[in-house]
Formats: structure tokens, C-alpha cells, sequence
């Protein structure tokens, strides 16, 4: 789960992180009290959507009046802004957050992930901050420098001072700097976070340690345990439909693609969709309906695919474990009495009592197209389409 | 392979008495497995299935000898019970449950080094099918029938589609020794380098089947192991060609993060490392066969 920048820095500030003085605002009349109430002469304002690369997209705007405040507000509140990051469909602006601007010595770029391989958390920095990491790591992989951290002792104070020594920050800074990666750290990892990300990191000329701008995500697995960062989930930041099978427990991701799919399992939905590809066609989505796929979900899924206009076929691959397929073609029969399907449907049944399965629904008298094989099931899909 | 899984093998279901340790209980039995009990804290004492009740790992394995254990505790609980297993001298525990926070899994992982390699529990998943080695035991929860015994080992992330596979040999008349899911999550139990290597050293297989996908460097490490170690020919799959970078596909270790993570470097290092790839997921037991062809 990703959350805004506003939130993250507010986290990030709780654990003794120095972030330059801002507020969130959903109005132009509230963004002109807002720079009043922070003071100063001159103020960011920055539009809040789940993504990166926002000055390029025009989301950053610098104003010397808090009228200019008022009116750069005004101009990206429900504006789409479309990032590399975002697609082509872009991210629609809802908060507007207006802080402080910061003047700028340094930027330095600071991040902490998950390393798979070490199985511990990994702190990434480098003297090379604004650029995206991915940047960093093509132009100037030089200047990345790492830190593990064992996570069963937390992160040491030698760790974040040789970090700190690392980016060439000045001996006057190191305690300050040492403070700031250590509170990132414990951030990460006492909220179950995934990923934070802090860039840039700057010194300002006033020689302050300020976190000007930070990303973080969190492990979905966790949220059961992380209410007050769940809360900070915003839905309008996240594909509508995405959104309707999250909440009904479905895996979803929606893609570019016109063959829509009802799969079960993440690993047989990835298999599909490179089938589909392989017959020359392209997916509308990654369906996963869990290794169940009970009727109740093959209904949702049903729904969910079908809201797609996009889609011009539906192809259902299901592998019947301990579920029967007899059990998911009644689930299937049940969901297009429901639902209707106006476009036509592969159906893939194989596994446990694939014979009962595929009797049900030929005696069904339900318009469908029956396919043996994962190929078989990818090729009549792409054909349908062409007809 | 008997060194996760054989006939003998001792097995105990932490969390026995919910709705999915009972049902999947059920289905081990039935398939053959030699379950012994169960744990259920508070519920020590009681019958479950015909079977002992107890509070605690330890006190299932003093009573009843258990050597393996299958876990169907809600995700929250997870860890506590795959340390406890660990603790009371499981020797193989396999994680079912999908939703394990990462963090937990990292926490599991650094308690287990307390043990030395000898008396070090496996454990496989979580988010996984679990393990089989048709026709001996079954410590898992896919469909038994849809494997023939045989001399194959397959290891796969998904579990649909090492079932996919199974059944892709099955058709051919291939049969496997042991098949292990090791889950989609991205810190698991075991991972793609630790089976193969037990997978060499198990004189029931002949070859190894390796289904992976996209995110994640387990691919990639298992391969340069077995360019280096092994001796038995490693056939592998990749899915996930279509899928965008920086998405979570379904499992939550299904991401493309770095360089070496997408499914056509994965291939690509592969073939490097002198594995076989099949080249798409509908050809895996075709692609398995041409190898043993050619032994």
C-alpha cells in the first residue's frame, strides 16, 4: 500500500525525521490561510497523488505571494496529472500540500527496501539526490553506497554515521544526519513498511538535515496489525476497479489488453496471460480467484471482468485442486444467470472431475466455447476475437 | 524424497481443529499420509478426527514422535507456530497460509539460526501447496491424484501451476518423486537453491522441474547453484512475460523490482546457467520428456 508524500513525511517526522513546515489544504481559500499560518516568503505548492516524478509533470509549483499560493491551488486541484509513473490515465489531484521552500545546498538521496536476497533491509544512499534511484544506478552508479541491516539487533549508530560520512556531510551534521537515517529506519521497521524513500534529502544553506520530499509503501500483509497507517489508504489514488476486487478479495490488475481472464492461482493467471500473448493476443487483465475459486468469487469475478469495456473476450482457465471443477462449473452456470456476458467465453477446465465439470456445462445450454489445454484455451480465445 | 517426506513420516496439523486444519486433515489421511495429531492451544486432551489433541508442539512430539508439521493458523499466529515447531524438533513444517507479513518471515528466518544445519527445521511456504511424494506421503494440500509416482522433482512458486505441470507429465506417463511449493510471498521458507540442492542429493529423482515467475533473485541464485553443483539436468519455466514492471502479480513476490527480476532476464540467465527452458507454460512436460530423452 502507498500513501502521499504529506503522510509519509508526517510519519517520518514522528520518528525524529526534521521535514520543512507544511499543511494539507482541499480548497484555493484554505491554501491562502495555509501559507499565511507557515510564514516565510516563499512556498511549494505540491500536488498530492500516489507517484513520482511530479515537477516534470507540472504537480510542483513555487509561489512568492500567498495569492500565487491561492491560485496555483486552484489550478491542480482535480487536474489529472500523467507522470512516467502514472499511465496514460494519470493520477487526479484531490490535496494540495503547501510547505515552506527550503534553500537548497545539497541534495542527497536516501532509500531502505527489503533485500530478497540477504533477507534483511537494505539502506541505499547516494550524493546524487533528485534523480530517480533508477537513474543513480545507470548514470552514476559510483556514488551509491549500501548498508545492511541486521534486523534482529535494528540498525547501529556506526551504520548511519558511516552513511552520513559516506555522502561527505560535514562533521558539524554527522550526529544530525545519523539521527535522520536511524529514524527512517525505525520507521521502516517498526510500521511494517516495505519501501521508504527519501528524495531528495537535503542541507539546506541554513544547515539543516530536511526531508524535502519521501515516498513510502507498506506490506499489505500487515495492515491488520498497522491501523493507523490502513487509514491512510486513499482509494481515489488507485484504478476503480483494482479498488472493487481488492475489496471483494480478488487479485486484480488491470492491463492494456482486450481478452479479459478469470484464473485461479497468481502463478497459472501469469501462465495464461503469456499464452494469450503467445497467440497473438493481449490480455485485459491479471484475475486471480484465489486457489478456491468458490462460486461466490467466480460471480465477483464475473462482475469485475465484465465492467471492463475493453473486453472483448472472457477466457476462465480454472485448475480444480480440492475444489471440483463439477463445484466450479455450477459456480460458472450460477454466475452468467446473474451477470450478463455479451461478448464470447473460453472456458478451461481441467483438473479434479473435469469430466463432471464439463458435462454441467454443456448441459447448461450456456454460450460458451470449451477449450482442453492452457494452448488450446489461449488460441480459441484469440480466434474468437477475430471472428 | 525422504529427507523432507516419506511414508514414515510422523505428521502433526498445527491449528487441527478449525474448518481448514480438519478438512485438509481429512484429505492427507485419506491420501495416505501417517497423521498422528494435531495442536490446538487449550484444546490438549481432546479427540479431533480420532485423533490426539494437544496444547503444545513439544507435547505432540514427546507423545506421538512427530517429525513433520503443516501449518493452518491465521497469518497473525504464523510465526509464533512455525518458531514453536522449530523448537520441539519438527523436521519438516510446511506453511499453507497466504498473508504472513514480510517482517515475520524475516523474524522466523533469523530465529532459525540458532540451530545448527543438522537440527535445523525446514520449512517450506508460506503461501504454498506444500509438499508430495505421490503414492508415500502427502503434507500439503493439492489434488494427490493428479500425481503419478515417478522420478521428477518438481518445485514451484504457484500452486496451480506446478499442478498444471504434474498433470502435463502425467499425461505423458512422467511421474515425480517429490513435488514442493515453495510459495509466492517474497521471504519464504526454502528457497528455489535449497530444494534443488536437496533434490541432487535424493537418489528417487532423476531430473528437476523448476517453476518460477517473475520478482524476486531465487531464480537467478538457484540456477548459478546448479551451474556450479549439479549433476541432474534442471528444466524451468518462467511466467509472467506480460506482466508489467512494478506490479504485484497476485503473489505478493510477484513484482519486477530490479534488474534480473523480469521473466525474459530470468530466462535469459538461465539459459546461461545451462538449464532447459520451456519455452511456454503449455510445453513444460513436453520439454521435461526431450531431456530424458536425451540421458
Amino acid at each position: 500500500m502507498d500513501i502521499h508524500e504529506y503522510q509519509a513525511k508526517k510519519i517520518l517526522s514522528d520518528f525524529g525525521v526534521t521535514i520543512p513546515r507544511g499543511g494539507i489544504v482541499y480548497s484555493p481559500e484554505n491554501a491562502e490561510n495555509k501559507a499565511r499560518e507557515i510564514g516565510g516568503s516563499k512556498w511549494v505548492v505540491k500536488a498530492q497523488i500516489h507517484s513520482g516524478a511530479r515537477g516534470k509533470a507540472g504537480g510542483i509549483i513555487v509561489c512568492d505571494t500567498p495569492l500565487e499560493v491561492a491560485q496555483a491551488t486552484d489550478k491542480l486541484l482535480g487536474k489529472k496529472l500523467v507522470t512516467n509513473q502514472t499511465g496514460p490515465e494519470g493520477k487526479i489531484v484531490n490535496r494540495i500540500y503547501i510547505e515552506e521552500a527550503t534553500d537548497i545546498e545539497r541534495e542527497l538521496y536516501l532509500g531502505l527496501v527489503f533485500d530478497r536476497s540477504s533477507e534483511s533491509i537494505m539502506v541505499v544512499a547516494s550524493i546524487e539526490g533528485g534523480m530517480s534511484v533508477e537513474e543513480i544506478s545507470k548514470e552514476k552508479p559510483e556514488t551509491i553506497i549500501r548498508s545492511k541491516i541486521e534486523v534482529a539487533v535494528g540498525m547501529q549508530s556506526f551504520q548511519a554515521r558511516e552513511l552520513a560520512f559516506g555522502l561527505g556531510i560535514e562533521p558539524d551534521l554527522i550526529r544530525r544526519a545519523s539521527e535522520t537515517i536511524i529514524g527512517c529506519y525505525k520507521a521502516f521497521s517498526e510500521l511494517d513498511a516495505t519501501m521508504v524513500e527519501v528524495n531528495p534529502l537535503v542541507i539546506s544553506k541554513q544547515k539543516q538535515i530536511l526531508a524535502l520530499d519521501c515516498k513510502m509503501s507498506f506490506d499489505n500483509n500487515a495492515m491488520f496489525r498497522r491501523n493507523q497507517v490502513s487509514e491512510l489508504r486513499d482509494k481515489t489514488q488507485e484504478d476503480s476497479k483494482e479498488v472493487f476486487a481488492s475489496d471483494r478479495g480478488l487479485n486484480y490488475v488491470s492491463l492494456d489488453g482486450n481478452i479479459g481472464n478469470i484464473i485461479n492461482g497468481a502463478g497459472l493467471a501469469m501462465a495464461s496471460m503469456d499464452m494469450i500473448k503467445l497467440a497473438g493476443g493481449s490480455p485485459a487483465n491479471f484475475l486471480d480467484v484465489g486457489g478456491g475459486a468458490t462460486p461466490e468469487k467466480i460471480v465477483k469475478a464475473f462482475k469485475l471482468v465484465t465492467m471492463d469495456e475493453k473486453v472483448k473476450v472472457i477466457l476462465v482457465n480454472i485448475f480444480a485442486g480440492i475444489n471440483r471443477c463439477d463445484w466450479v462449473a455450477e459456480g460458472i452456470v450460477e454466475a452468467l444467470k446473474k451477470i450478463e456476458v455479451n461478448v464470447p467465453l473460453v472456458i478451461r477446465l481441467a483438473g479434479t472431475n473435469v469430466e463432471k465439470g464439463n458435462q454441467i456445462l454443456k448441459e447448461s445450454k450456456i454460450n460458451y466455447i470449451e477449450a482442453n489445454t492452457l494452448e488450446d484455451a489461449a488460441n480459441k480465445a484469440v480466434a474468437a476475437l477475430n471472428k | 524424497m525422504t529427507v523432507l517426506i516419506d511414508k514414515n513420516s510422523k505428521i502433526i496439523i498445527q491449528g487441527f481443529t478449525g474448518k481448514m486444519g480438519s478438512f485438509h486433515a481429512d484429505e492427507m489421511i485419506k491420501y495416505g499420509s501417517n497423521v498422528v495429531g494435531g495442536v490446538t492451544p487449550g484444546k490438549g486432551g481432546s479427540k479431533h478426527l480420532n485423533l490426539p489433541v494437544f496444547n503444545t508442539v513439544k507435547d505432540a512430539v514427546s507423545e506421538t514422535g512427530a517429525d513433520a508439521s503443516i501449518l493452518f493458523v491465521p497469518p497473525a499466529f504464523a510465526a509464533d507456530s512455525a518458531m514453536e515447531a522449530a523448537d520441539a524438533g519438527i523436521k519438516t513444517c510446511v506453511a499453507i497460509v497466504d498473508g504472513i507479513p514480510s517482517h515475520d518471515m524475516i523474524r522466523i528466518k533469523r530465529y532459525m539460526r540458532r540451530y545448527t544445519k543438522s537440527s535445523k527445521m525446514t520449512l517450506v511456504g508460506p503461501n504454498c501447496a506444500g509438499i508430495i511424494s505421490p503414492g508415500k506421503s502427502m503434507l500439503g494440500i493439492m489434488p494427490g491424484h493428479i500425481y503419478k509416482e515417478g522420478r521428477i522433482g518438481i518445485i514451484s512458486r504457484s500452486g496451480t501451476l506446478g499442478y498444471e505441470a504434474a498433470q502435463q507429465l502425467k499425461n505423458l506417463n512422467i511421474g515425480v518423486s517429490t513435488s514442493v511449493g515453495i510459495g509466492g510471498d517474497p521471504i519464504n521458507g526454502s528457497s528455489f537453491r535449497d530444494i534443488i540442492e536437496k533434490f541432487e542429493t535424493d537418489d528417487e529423482t532423476d531430473a528437476i522441474l523448476m517453476i518460477g515467475e517473475i520478482g524476486g533473485p531465487q531464480e537467478v541464485a538457484a540456477g548459478e547453484f546448479a551451474k556450479e553443483n549439479m549433476k541432474k539436468p534442471v528444466i524451468a519455466y518462467i511466467a509472467g512475460l506480460t506482466a508489467p514492471k512494478g506490479r504485484v502479480m497476485g503473489h505478493a513476490g510477484a513484482i519486477v523490482s530490479a534488474y534480473g527480476e523480469s521473466a525474459i532476464e530470468k530466462v535469459e540467465i538461465l539459459k546461461e546457467c545451462g538449464i532447459t527452458i520451456s519455452k511456454n507454460p503449455s510445453v513444460m512436460g513436453d520439454t521435461v520428456k526431450a531431456v530424458l530423452e536425451k540421458m
